[in-house]
């Protein structure tokens, strides 16, 4: 008997507890970008940990469809691999009556990746080669601007097949706007999306879709994500980057593409492909949390607040772990001097 | 019934409120009642759905007009769009697969129903109705590790014997219009045979026996008496079939190669209009953008209608010459 009477009043005490600390929950929602989702879902659930009061729901949608809610005013904030373009920033402000803040988070790179039977090390690509090849204009692996930059390596005189993303995404977006950048022609013929028109290529859908064709298309050259590369173990090439070095992708490369930024804008608001110095890899990336400048509610203002001064001290230090380049320090530090604009 | 019912009430004195009462009391209206309400709903969804696609594809139905169906440039960047591709890939991968999945599907159903010992009848149609359970995405998988290397080691042999006509030329990836058929037909033949070989069983036996009692063979029984009898039926399956090839979205986009341009040839990529809505749709941003989206789905819906009402009027037309 008194053991049952302890146990209703065990589950009754548990019960309570519950009650009054959902009473203070913040439950903040957010949506967008699906490439740093990992390293999101791991931040939110150690900040839960941390400080259980506060909850924070990620969709992983697409950077599109984070926007999108985001400027409908149906999440408290979103996440995007680009930023925000004019019309878009213009679009929020007649819509939510402020500003939208764009905070860097981690950094991604993404790689070129073949299949060439007889080839086993890592190419060398120029950005001529690169932009050649996805503009159609280099079609065989013996064209003299890949021998030129690979001496020692033996490349077949085969047709090169060309493997792209098909659904819309980030990868995508950083690759064409490298290719803008390092081409006239790529950016007048083709420009800068999440999706574009192809001048040639097969579509595979997602990382998995283009690293599949790959492996099945002997002679073929795609492109994906850093860390899709290095956790499946892919080969991939060095890039050219802006002061002629051929470089890896590396977690460091990319940290130091941020670090030789030597004005960044106010907003944050900025592409770091072909960026210049020593040691950069050249297709590197941001990606970035949208942040409504007004939060009308005190608590959520105040947890979201929180929440990016820790992602940016202790958050930072858990990123290598799950392969995302860390934010170089004085991004670091203006961001943190950033978080004061949130009113 | 319902008529007579009305004027025996009617002639009662008691007025309008309690014949209502009356009539609800005897259950056949209830019964109209509930299940006008669900036909009407299916109804409403459907002209809800056309209404929404139609309301939110305005942008690019103001920007393009009709040229939409005939231009075939889809450029994200210059805000350009043309569904042609899209429904070449579409209507081609539908076709192939029923090319391929009818003969397959009839040929089956007609040895399950009518030749096979019911033991190993029972058995494979409970295998085959579980293939029509498997989700498209595991087709797909199957498609991109199975089929496509398969093809590849096929393409030879394909190339000797059909090589000289422009549909089997050009460079082969493997993915292509081709897998994306092949893979669609795999997917629709559990329809074809499961209805199919229930339709067949329906006919009745006094049809079997009238035919073997004069004299016809076991098979002319099956292909002149028991298939004739059973075409509506047949056909209805072929429908569904259809309906599936024409809307299969994951499956699809793991073998076709996403390309939108429109190749003469089948091993060329192509593109379908269920898969470029799913690729795109979570990043397309701007109203135009995702409004092009949009209007790609009232053309599949389009689509599928014409479709479906030209094969309606093709049974029509063959059903009434078999009868006559």
């Amino acid at each position: 008997m008194t053991r049952r009477i302890f146990i209703v009043n065990a589950a009754l005490a548990a019960a309570l507890t519950v009650g009054t600390a959902s009473a203070q929950q913040v439950l903040i929602n957010a949506a967008g970008a699906t490439f740093p989702y990992p390293m999101y879902s791991k931040w939110f659930d150690e900040y839960h940990k941390k400080f259980p009061t506060v909850q924070i729901n990620y969709q992983s949608i697409g950077s599109g469809g984070g926007i999108q809610q985001v400027t409908a005013g149906t999440v408290d904030f979103g996440a995007s691999d680009g930023p925000m373009n004019d019309m878009q920033l213009k679009d929020f402000q007649d819509k939510r009556g402020s500003a939208i803040l764009h905070f860097p988070t981690v950094m991604g790179a993404v790689v070129p990746t073949y299949n060439i039977p007889g080839v086993t090390g890592s190419l060398n690509f120029t950005p001529e080669a690169l932009a050649g090849i996805f503009l159609g204009k280099i079609t065989k692996w013996d064209d003299p601007e890949l021998t030129k930059a690979n001496p020692g390596i033996k490349l077949p005189s085969n047709n090169i097949v060309v493997v792209h993303r098909s659904d819309g995404s980030g990868t995508t977006y950083v690759w064409v706007d490298y290719l803008s950048k390092i081409s006239k022609e790529w950016e007048t013929k083709v420009g800068k999306a999440t999706s574009v028109n192809w001048p040639v290529g097969l579509g595979g859908k997602g990382n998995e879709g283009v690293s599949g064709s790959i492996q099945q298309t002997a002679n073929s050259v795609g492109y994906v994500e850093l860390i899709y590369a290095v956790q499946n173990k892919m080969t991939y090439g060095n890039v050219k980057n802006a002061s002629g070095e051929f470089i890896q992708a590396s977690l460091a490369s990319v940290t130091a593409a941020a670090a030789a930024m030597k004005d960044m804008p106010e907003d944050f608001r900025v592409s770091i492909t072909n960026a210049p110095g020593k040691g950069v890899y050249p297709i590197s990336s941001f990606t970035w949390l949208l942040i409504p400048s007004k939060i009308a509610d005190p608590a959520k203002k105040k947890a979201i607040k929180d929440f990016l001064t820790w992602m940016l001290a202790d958050g930072q230090k858990m990123t290598e772990a799950l392969s995302y380049a860390q934010l170089p320090k004085p991004v670091i530090a203006k961001e943190v001097k950033a978080i004061a604009k949130i009113q | 019934m319902a008529a007579s019912s009305t004027t025996n009430i009617s002639a009662r004195p008691s007025g309008r409120a309690s014949a209502f009462w009356q009539r609800l009391r005897s259950g056949d209206d209830i019964a109209y009642v509930i299940t006008l309400t669900c036909a009407l709903t299916i109804l409403a969804i459907t002209a809800l759905l056309v209404f929404e696609l139609f309301e939110n594809s305005a942008v690019p139905r103001d920007k393009f007009g009709w040229s939409f169906l005939v231009t075939s440039t889809w450029d994200p960047v210059a805000g350009q769009f043309g569904a042609l591709p899209f429904i070449y890939g579409t209507v081609v991968t539908s076709a192939l697969a029923l090319l391929m999945g009818i003969p397959l599907g009839v040929g089956a159903a007609i040895f399950l129903a009518e030749l096979a010992p019911t033991k190993i009848s029972n058995g494979l149609t409970f295998l085959i109705e579980l293939l029509a359970a498997v989700p498209s995405v595991i087709f797909g998988l199957l498609g991109i590790f199975v089929l496509v290397p398969a093809l590849i080691a096929l393409e030879p042999a394909i190339r000797a014997v059909l090589g000289w006509t422009p549909a089997f030329s050009g460079p082969f990836y493997g993915v292509s219009v081709l897998s994306a058929g092949v893979v669609l037909s795999v997917m629709i033949v559990p329809f074809i045979i499961s209805i199919s070989r229930e339709v067949i069983l329906a006919v009745p036996t006094e049809q079997r026996e009238g035919a073997l009692a004069l004299g016809a063979t076991k098979w002319e029984t099956t292909w002149d008496v028991v298939i004739p009898f059973a075409r509506k039926g047949i056909m209805g399956s072929i429908f569904l079939a259809l309906a599936r090839s024409l809307g299969e979205t994951m499956a699809v986009t793991m073998v076709i190669g996403n390309e939108p341009k429109i190749h003469e040839s089948l091993f060329a990529p192509g593109y379908s209009i269920a898969a470029v809505i799913a690729n795109e749709f979570t990043e397309a941003t701007g109203e135009l953008y995702l409004g092009a989206l949009i209007e790609l789905g009232l053309v599949l819906f389009g689509l599928t209608i014409i479709i479906n009402g030209l094969a309606r009027v093709l049974v029509l037309s063959t059903t009434k010459k078999g009868a006559s």
